[in-house]
């Protein structure tokens, strides 16, 4: 077992295929996790349905809900003196008004992308005279990790170590899409790593409240292709119930030891989202007993430029599943991967960059 | 960003573990989990391991898709 090529098989893809366009109704289902979008394009997902059946993106990328001002945070933090500022990757290309992390360190910032939250904590260990903050973006996948990297930070009395945590809870999100009640989600793909920590519980209201059906899916063509399967099933038959179809990643409890550890550092706290707005106890804020490695109090006594939104960019849209990349005036035209204007475009799970790599012209 | 992948731990040190992804060989934390073992498949994401994975319940999966009928 490799847990890739198996999942891969053609022969059984066309076989789940064949039981979808059996059904012969039509379906819009969303999507909430980056890793299913780029899935969907690179295996042509789309392109296998029938065109009755619609998957669309929701807001699962974490880069691309990062609201402009926490952008212009994350600049002013980066502008610090003495200070390194370590992120992921992904967040280097975002353009806000005073610029974005590459161009802020072009300009002689000492700013750095790392693989790991412990990655910024050894190198916080090799430069005590000097700040280091890890700016933390993501979902409840990614913030055990963090958390990880405080609580560390405390045992090893690591006082040059800060963290700024942008990261965000997915369920409530999906919660204030189905109230906007823009598009008509008859079925959510839920996101599979996400879920393994969070396990299936905090989805269940999605069937109990709204009757949507929700099926937890890996990332693979045959997971994806056997979770629109389930939900195509349980739709026929008039049901809705969470149902996980990546049970080889996914337990019902998720992680308890993971969630244990996230909410030992983290309590929920509001965010703005981009494209939905400010949503309260969205948001991982660090909790009180941690402030000393909390790098928000830093902004207190700082001048942060007030964010502006490019008026032509529909990342917010995007974002939401009703507009989709191919709408918005800028795209491709002035909007692409090494010049993006919006988030959508900048990141490697955004819908915008996915559409630009593989959709057909 | 939240990219998670399949890797198969070969070596276990405390909370450390080296786990080899397509043969590549990285530093890990299993913090995260209990009672993982050297030969184990989990998935890494952003440095830790997060879940193990069930060889059986992939078993069961691909058993039950080849068991539909062909059109």
């Amino acid at each position: 077992m490799k847990f890739i090529e198996e999942f891969r098989d053609k022969e059984l893809c066309q076989r789940v295929l064949a039981k979808i366009k059996s059904y012969g109704f039509p379906a819009i289902f969303m999507e909430v996790c980056g890793t299913h979008t780029v899935s969907l394009f690179r295996f042509g997902i789309r392109q296998m349905l029938p065109p009755t059946i619609k998957v669309i993106s929701g807001p699962g990328c974490p880069v691309c809900v990062t609201s402009q001002q926490d952008i212009e945070n994350a600049l002013a933090l980066a502008s610090l003196p003495n200070t390194i500022l370590l992120t992921f990757g992904d967040m280097m290309k975002v353009p806000a008004k005073s610029g974005s992390l590459e161009r802020k360190r072009a300009e002689g910032a000492d700013v750095r992308v790392v693989y790991s939250p412990l990655d910024a904590l050894k190198i916080a260990k090799n430069n005590p005279d000097k700040l280091c903050i890890f700016l933390a973006v993501g979902f409840e996948t990614t913030a055990p990790a963090t958390a990880s990297s405080i609580l560390r930070a405390r045992d090893e009395n690591l006082r040059n170590f800060k963290v700024f945590s942008l990261h965000k809870l997915i369920p409530p999100a999906m919660r204030a899409i189905l109230e906007m009640g823009e598009s008509k989600i008859q079925g959510f793909i839920c996101p599979g790593h996400v879920s393994t920590i969070i396990g299936a519980k905090p989805y269940r209201f999605i069937p109990e409240e709204y009757g949507i059906p929700c099926v937890i899916a890996g990332f693979e063509p045959l997971d994806i292709l056997q979770a629109i399967y389930m939900l195509m099933d349980m739709l026929d038959k008039g049901t809705s119930d969470v149902k996980i179809q990546y049970k080889r990643a996914v337990r019902e409890e998720g992680n308890p030891l993971a969630l244990e550890i996230m909410w030992k550092v983290f309590e929920e706290g509001d965010a703005v989202w981009r494209g939905l707005g400010y949503l309260p106890s969205t948001a991982l804020k660090i909790r009180e007993e941690f402030s000393d490695y909390d790098a928000m109090y830093l902004l207190k006594d700082m001048p942060v430029t007030e964010a502006e939104e490019n008026p032509l960019c529909r990342c917010g849209e995007v974002i939401r599943g009703v507009a989709e990349p191919t709408e918005c005036p800028l795209f491709k035209r002035v909007c692409n991967p090494s010049q993006p204007i919006g988030p959508c475009m900048v990141s490697s799970e955004g819908t915008c960059s996915a559409y630009y790599k593989y959709a057909p012209s | 960003m939240c990219l998670g992948v399949p890797a198969r731990i070969v070596k276990i040190e405390g909370k450390e573990a080296i786990a080899e992804v397509g043969g590549i060989r990285r530093e890990i934390s299993i913090e995260l989990l209990n009672d993982i073992k050297e030969g184990d498949w989990v998935i890494v994401h952003a440095g830790f391991a997060i879940s193990k994975l069930d060889e059986e319940e992939a078993d069961t999966m691909l058993n039950i898709l080849s068991h539909i009928p062909e059109e």
